[in-house]
């Protein structure tokens, strides 16, 4: 028996996820709105603006999955902010209230510090505040060793792979991704958990973190082989 | 077509996952109701979605309402109305609303778990509620600068629903119940977007003896100011400058709008003797096969409108992994990111430098067409249409952030 086929503790269950969004009905024209509302809306406002990119975006394009950002840089032609607001490392945030709190910081430190003349965004381009609904489904693949745990990642879905990486961290706030924490407790490969869960993984779009996940499990086995 | 057939164009994972949220629907009997069985855009879009929830194992039917010419004279008015037009809106509008309406009720058998009324024409089912039975109002209009006398008046009848759909954030009003967000979609398998054979593209060329061999930039739209078409030929004439081309404006007349013929002539006007400008006056909704391959031939498509709804043109342009210029109104930002899959213009020169810098690049249009295409499969397909709908069933019995099915 080798790393591939040993038996885990426990199986791994994999769910999928997708999002119905709701219409909240507000919407910003400039920066003292939107933070403004950032400050009142539920955190599943949030954490929409700050992770639909994710799950819309596919093998073209790495783009930091801020919807604020861009709205800021595009619309309102505020770069530096939108900078500023793009390069959040949402990693660092273990719930969508300190990741809000960000957020609302830096756009606050911002007005404070400019001496421009507030900015308006174009009539029918304001920032329209979207919430979402996630539905979890259990996709009936169930991994019992790493060989069924590759072969199930290699098929599943964008969205159940996005679940398990960053629905799971931070929405659920359990502050590790699935994919580790069943690597490093159940499956006896505590380096490869650490080694996904050092993945920066709002820089990738989903298809290449599959493909990133998929190749250090493979290093690893060929390594403990060798 | 059946579910599986998409499997195909969305993939295997996609369609495995329609199965899994449609087994949580089995035991719901979903009755839509709408005010025609043909033509529009709400009947293309039942007439698809249907059968696919049918196939999934969902018990889903479609009636229509009856109702006499007069009434639906009124709830046309009512939908120009809500586009913004305040004129010709009276009271005896209102009373015959409620009349017919009443009607309506008598005539209409309820008996869906789920009622899924779209559009005005049926909103007065409503009064028929039953505690059992779950109710969804579907508006297909761009309510974003509605008459308020009609939006208010529609709106008591909309807050007796359970929840609201609309097609665009921008769309969203403040409503006492919840509004959902479901974006347009178009059927890879239609006559419109279904791949056609270079015979076929070429058939097309031939009937409207449009050149083989050069260069074409497309706009397909009706003819309206808001589509801006004498901008259209204003930025060919920019690029006709430096690269020879040709320019096709296919579009309709839109029988409901009086000013499509002074926009026509002007159109005319503007083209003058130029042979390479090609101005096709059709019907897009029965000429499908003809758009789908002015479309294919095309080397770049344009849509430079000054307003728009969804522009489910680019939509269609996209998924044929054309490279598209198109201005950043409406819903076009969602479709397009710039310089990703497709380039977002503002001003005639702007779309004509970003038109030669495509016909110039080919390689670079090959890849944003490219880009465009996965864009659309990922999110603006009819499979991605259906998921919405059957999560929007299911959030009825489950109205929370996060539901574990």
């Amino acid at each position: 028996m080798n790393c591939w086929t040993k038996k885990a503790k426990n199986p791994f269950h994999f769910y999928t996820s997708v999002t119905l969004k709701e219409l909240t009905g507000k919407k910003a024209k400039n920066l003292r709105e939107l933070v403004e509302i950032v400050k009142e809306v539920p955190g599943s406002v949030i954490y929409y603006h700050t992770h639909v990119f994710l799950q819309r975006q596919h093998s073209f394009s790495p783009d930091p999955p801020n919807a604020f950002a861009n709205w800021v840089s595009w619309t309102l032609g505020e770069y530096k902010l939108g900078e500023e607001l793009s390069s959040i490392d949402i990693c660092a945030f273990n719930t969508i209230r300190e990741l809000r709190e960000k957020i609302i910081n830096v756009i606050e430190n911002h007005l404070f510090e400019s001496k421009e003349p507030l900015r308006y965004a174009p009539r029918g381009r304001e920032f329209d505040f979207i919430k979402a609904h996630s539905f979890v489904v259990p996709t009936g693949f169930t991994a019992h060793n790493l060989k069924e745990f590759g072969m199930i990642l290699e098929k599943v879905t964008i969205y159940s792979i996005y679940f398990h990486i960053f629905e799971a961290r931070l929405r659920l706030e359990k502050g590790f991704n699935d994919f580790s924490f069943w690597l490093g407790t159940s499956a006896g490969a505590p380096e490869v958990a650490k080694d996904i869960a050092a993945l920066d993984p709002y820089t990738f779009n989903v298809e290449a973190l599959r493909r990133r996940i998929l190749d250090i499990m493979r290093n690893w086995c060929n390594k403990g082989q060798a | 077509m059946g579910i599986a057939d998409y499997e195909s164009i969305v993939g295997k994972g996609i369609i495995y996952e329609l199965g899994l949220i449609s087994k949580k629907l089995k035991k719901k009997k979903i009755q839509c109701i709408n005010s025609t069985k043909l033509g529009g855009g709400v009947a293309e879009i039942l007439s698809r979605i249907i059968p696919l929830l049918n196939d999934l194992g969902i018990d889903a039917t479609w009636d229509v309402i009856e109702a006499d010419p007069d009434y639906f004279n009124v709830t046309k008015a009512f939908h120009n109305a809500l586009h913004g037009k305040s004129e010709g809106i009276t009271k005896s509008m209102f009373d015959k609303f409620l009349s017919t309406g009443k009607d309506i009720l008598r005539s209409t058998k309820i008996y869906g778990d789920i009622v899924f009324v779209h559009d005005p024409q049926p909103i007065m089912l409503i009064e028929n509620k039953k505690s059992a039975n779950k109710w969804i109002w579907r508006c297909h209009v761009d309510v974003s600068k509605p008459y308020m006398e009609v939006w208010e008046f529609l709106k008591l009848f909309i807050e007796q629903y359970d929840i609201s759909v609309f097609s665009n954030p921008s769309f969203a009003r403040q409503l006492e119940i919840p509004q959902f967000l479901v974006t347009p979609s178009i059927d890879p398998f239609s006559e419109k977007n279904r791949e056609l054979t270079r015979e076929e593209i070429e058939s097309v060329l031939e009937k409207y003896e449009i050149e083989k061999g050069k260069p074409i930039i497309t706009q397909v739209s009706r003819f309206d100011y808001l589509k801006d078409p004498v901008g259209v030929i204003e930025a060919y004439r920019l690029v006709k400058k430096y690269v020879d081309c040709q320019l096709i404006l296919a579009g309709n007349r839109a029988a409901d709008d009086p000013e499509s013929d002074t926009v026509l002539a002007e159109v005319m006007q503007e083209k003058g003797n130029d042979p390479d400008i090609h101005v096709l006056v059709i019907e897009p909704e029965k000429n499908d096969f003809d758009i789908n391959g002015i479309q294919r031939a095309s080397s770049v498509i344009i849509q430079k409108s000054i307003r728009e709804g969804f522009a489910i043109t680019v939509t269609e342009a996209l998924w044929k992994a054309k490279p598209v210029v198109a201005s950043a109104v409406g819903g076009i930002p969602q479709q397009i990111r710039h310089r990703h899959s497709g380039l977002l213009c503002h001003t005639v020169g702007g779309a004509a430098l970003m038109i030669r810098e495509l016909l110039n690049n080919p390689e670079y249009a090959t890849r944003l067409g490219k880009n465009g295409k996965e864009h659309i499969r990922r999110n603006f397909l009819s499979t991605r249409h259906l998921r919405d709908y059957m999560l929007l069933f299911l959030y009825l019995y489950n109205p929370d952030d996060i539901i574990y099915l």
